[in-house]
């Protein structure tokens, strides 16, 4: 299983999910309306790594971070 | 050096730390940018939320480019509320010469607004609304959008 947390301002709570690849957690997160519409601004941390390959395998307990879009200052 | 405050950044006393610990060490210039929450659209404060493990890969990634060219870099932020007229960020840039900090500078608050990931809402009426029409995809945004 991996978790998925949501960042900011998405204010969903974590889930976990049977995956071994961002693709897998891709197909899964966009049967749900509310996380599919963030998808498309969204970037993906796996373990506070930013990456940016939608083939990244996953391993048991990996933690998949969606960022929304940003603004500091 | 990242800082994180909860709440407004105590901007005259964290330049006046960052001068004194910089100047003995030969550095000839000192470049800051400080932001203040500026009283428009009816807004009471803004509040920030920060995820810290990403900004402090992202932080260490500019420390890094910046040393490369002998400067040296400090930043504080805001967590949480942060009222009108008070200060939620602050950096720093510190280099043999003026050229390089005022270059990087620039370059370091551009990226800083497209990619740190910190979360900015407005304060109204004491609700917290998500500035999404001034927030920006970070890169690499929509990896998880594409359909198979």
């Amino acid at each position: 299983m991996v978790t998925v947390e949501f960042l900011g301002p998405i204010g969903k709570e974590p889930v976990t999910l049977k995956a071994d690849s961002l693709k897998e957690v891709a197909r899964q997160l966009q049967q749900d309306p509310d996380i599919a519409k963030w998808l498309p601004q969204c970037a993906v941390a796996v373990n506070d790594t930013l990456v940016k390959d939608p083939d990244t395998p996953l391993k048991e307990g990996d933690r998949v971070s969606l960022l929304p879009p940003v603004c500091g200052g | 050096m990242l800082l994180i405050y909860d709440g407004p950044v105590e901007v005259p006393s964290l330049l006046a730390q960052w001068y004194d610990a910089e100047r003995e060490r030969n550095y000839g210039a000192m470049v800051t940018f400080v932001g203040t929450i500026r009283d428009e659209g009816g807004i009471e404060a803004l509040s920030f939320d920060i995820y810290r493990p990403v900004l402090e890969r992202w932080f260490e990634g500019w420390q890094k480019k910046l040393a490369e060219q002998n400067a040296l870099l400090a930043m504080a932020h805001s967590r949480g509320d942060v009222p009108v007229h008070q200060s939620s960020f602050a950096c720093a840039i510190f280099s043999p010469k003026r050229r390089v900090a005022l270059e990087m500078l620039d370059a370091f608050v551009e990226d800083f607004k497209a990619n740190a990931p910190i979360w900015k809402y407005d304060v109204i009426d004491g609700r917290r609304l998500y500035a999404a029409d001034r927030s920006t995809p970070m890169e690499g945004s929509g990896l998880l959008s594409a359909k198979e």
